[in-house]
């Protein structure tokens, strides 16, 4: 049946080539954990993946509960938490994988920095791969006010008040991030919920995209 | 490794493995979400609670009269008290009849003799559906069931209402 579908589409619109071109490769040996069990440090990036795509529907399915709204922010995350079948579980996915995502990166980037995998012709996908890590502590950065209890209310002040030490426009910048220039309140939790759930999302999207075509044009970097 | 043809080769094995363990995987990380995602479907009905309306069953005369009250809501973390309203009346019987002003068209507000074309009858003013004073849609106009009516009981002489139960399409 499946492979039926599988054919009639192919027959009009041959798929085969592009599924090869995304998934059908070899994988180098020395990059494969059965031959070189060393080589284990080569799943980080993947793990780093994996656990994106887990925090992607994780957040896809908390924003069911929750509301971006002062009133009750805290309130929906507590029904969602003590009310909701399974909702501890998934709050708890998004709430561990968010460190797990950060851990993951830093591995990741760490055996890429000493196998200097970054080197010529790969410096391109080192700083898209900066990037990336960026957009996953302003992730980091956003997601940890939208619970709006006392821990995030106060953590979000401090990371404020470092964009406010930015020489010449941290004034501007803490108020474009906050939504107001003095009030951490109720435009900075709509702002930085809007930041974590479309923009930053967003550019995360483009910028795998790009990571990954690249390393499929460039391929694994050589053995040591 | 025997000679004899391999019911199931290395290839298959792995293959056979590799989905199975992707698929508790996956399986594992998609139970929690759905089952958070499909739990108001899982809720148990709501148990509608009686409410004193504040109208004394001998103040209820054979007119229909307007009926407004609040009822405790609680939609998830948000606690609210909504209004009610009914078409409360007593029939040749004497019994008390306590009807839903929902119209079963398409949930516009009916009132009775809304319409000074229509005596003795409910009027829908959204497409002039209409019922007759047991709340029976009349045949012709836009609604094809019955308004609902109200589960009610009487305690100290006053009126309490309850949830209002749809009646079958007459």
């Amino acid at each position: 049946m499946l492979q039926k579908i599988y054919d009639w589409i192919d027959e009009r619109i041959d798929i085969t080539p592009i599924w090869r071109d995304i998934a059908d490769h070899e994988v180098p040996e020395h990059v494969n954990p059965a031959h070189h069990f060393s080589a284990f440090v080569y799943c980080f990036g993947g793990l780093t993946f994996f656990v994106v795509v887990i925090q992607i529907l994780s957040g896809m399915f908390l924003t069911m509960y929750y509301v971006p709204d002062i009133e009750n922010a805290w309130k929906s995350v507590y029904y969602l938490q003590t009310e909701v079948a399974h909702g501890q579980i998934v709050r708890g996915m998004h709430h561990w994988g968010a460190s797990v995502v950060i851990v993951m990166l830093l591995l990741h980037t760490l055996r890429v920095f000493f196998q200097g995998a970054y080197k010529k012709p790969r410096e391109l996908n080192w700083m898209v791969g900066v990037l990336i890590f960026f957009v996953m502590l302003g992730l980091g950065f956003t997601g940890y006010l939208l619970p709006w209890d006392n821990k995030a209310y106060f953590a979000t002040q401090v990371g404020l008040e470092m964009a406010e030490q930015v020489p010449v426009i941290g004034g501007e910048l803490k108020a474009l991030l906050a939504g107001d220039e003095e009030i951490v309140g109720a435009q900075t939790l709509t702002r930085f919920f809007a930041i974590h759930v479309f923009f930053l999302p967003g550019a995360l999207f483009a910028l795998m995209a790009i990571h990954f075509v690249l390393i499929r044009r460039q391929g694994i970097s050589g053995p040591l | 490794m025997s000679e004899e043809k391999q019911q199931v080769s290395r290839r298959q094995f792995l293959n056979y493995t590799l989905t199975g363990v992707g698929g508790f995987m996956a399986a594992g990380l998609l139970a929690p979400m759905l089952r958070m995602a499909i739990d108001p479907v899982l809720q148990p009905p709501s148990e509608g609670e009686f409410v004193n309306v504040g109208l004394a069953v001998e103040d209820i005369t054979t007119t229909p009269q307007r009926v407004d009250w609040k009822i405790k809501q609680v939609d998830g973390w948000y606690e609210s008290e909504p209004g009610r309203t009914a078409w409360v009346y007593k029939d040749d019987n004497g019994d008390i009849i306590a009807l839903s002003p929902i119209c079963t068209h398409l949930g516009c507000v009916v009132s009775w003799e809304g319409s000074e074309d229509h005596p003795n009858q409910f009027f829908c003013p959204c497409h002039d559906g209409r019922y007759t004073k047991d709340g029976v849609n009349v045949k012709g106009t836009p609604p094809l069931a019955p308004l609902p009516t109200f589960e009610q009981k009487v305690e100290n002489g006053m009126l309490y209402l309850g949830k209002a139960i749809p009646r079958k399409g007459a």
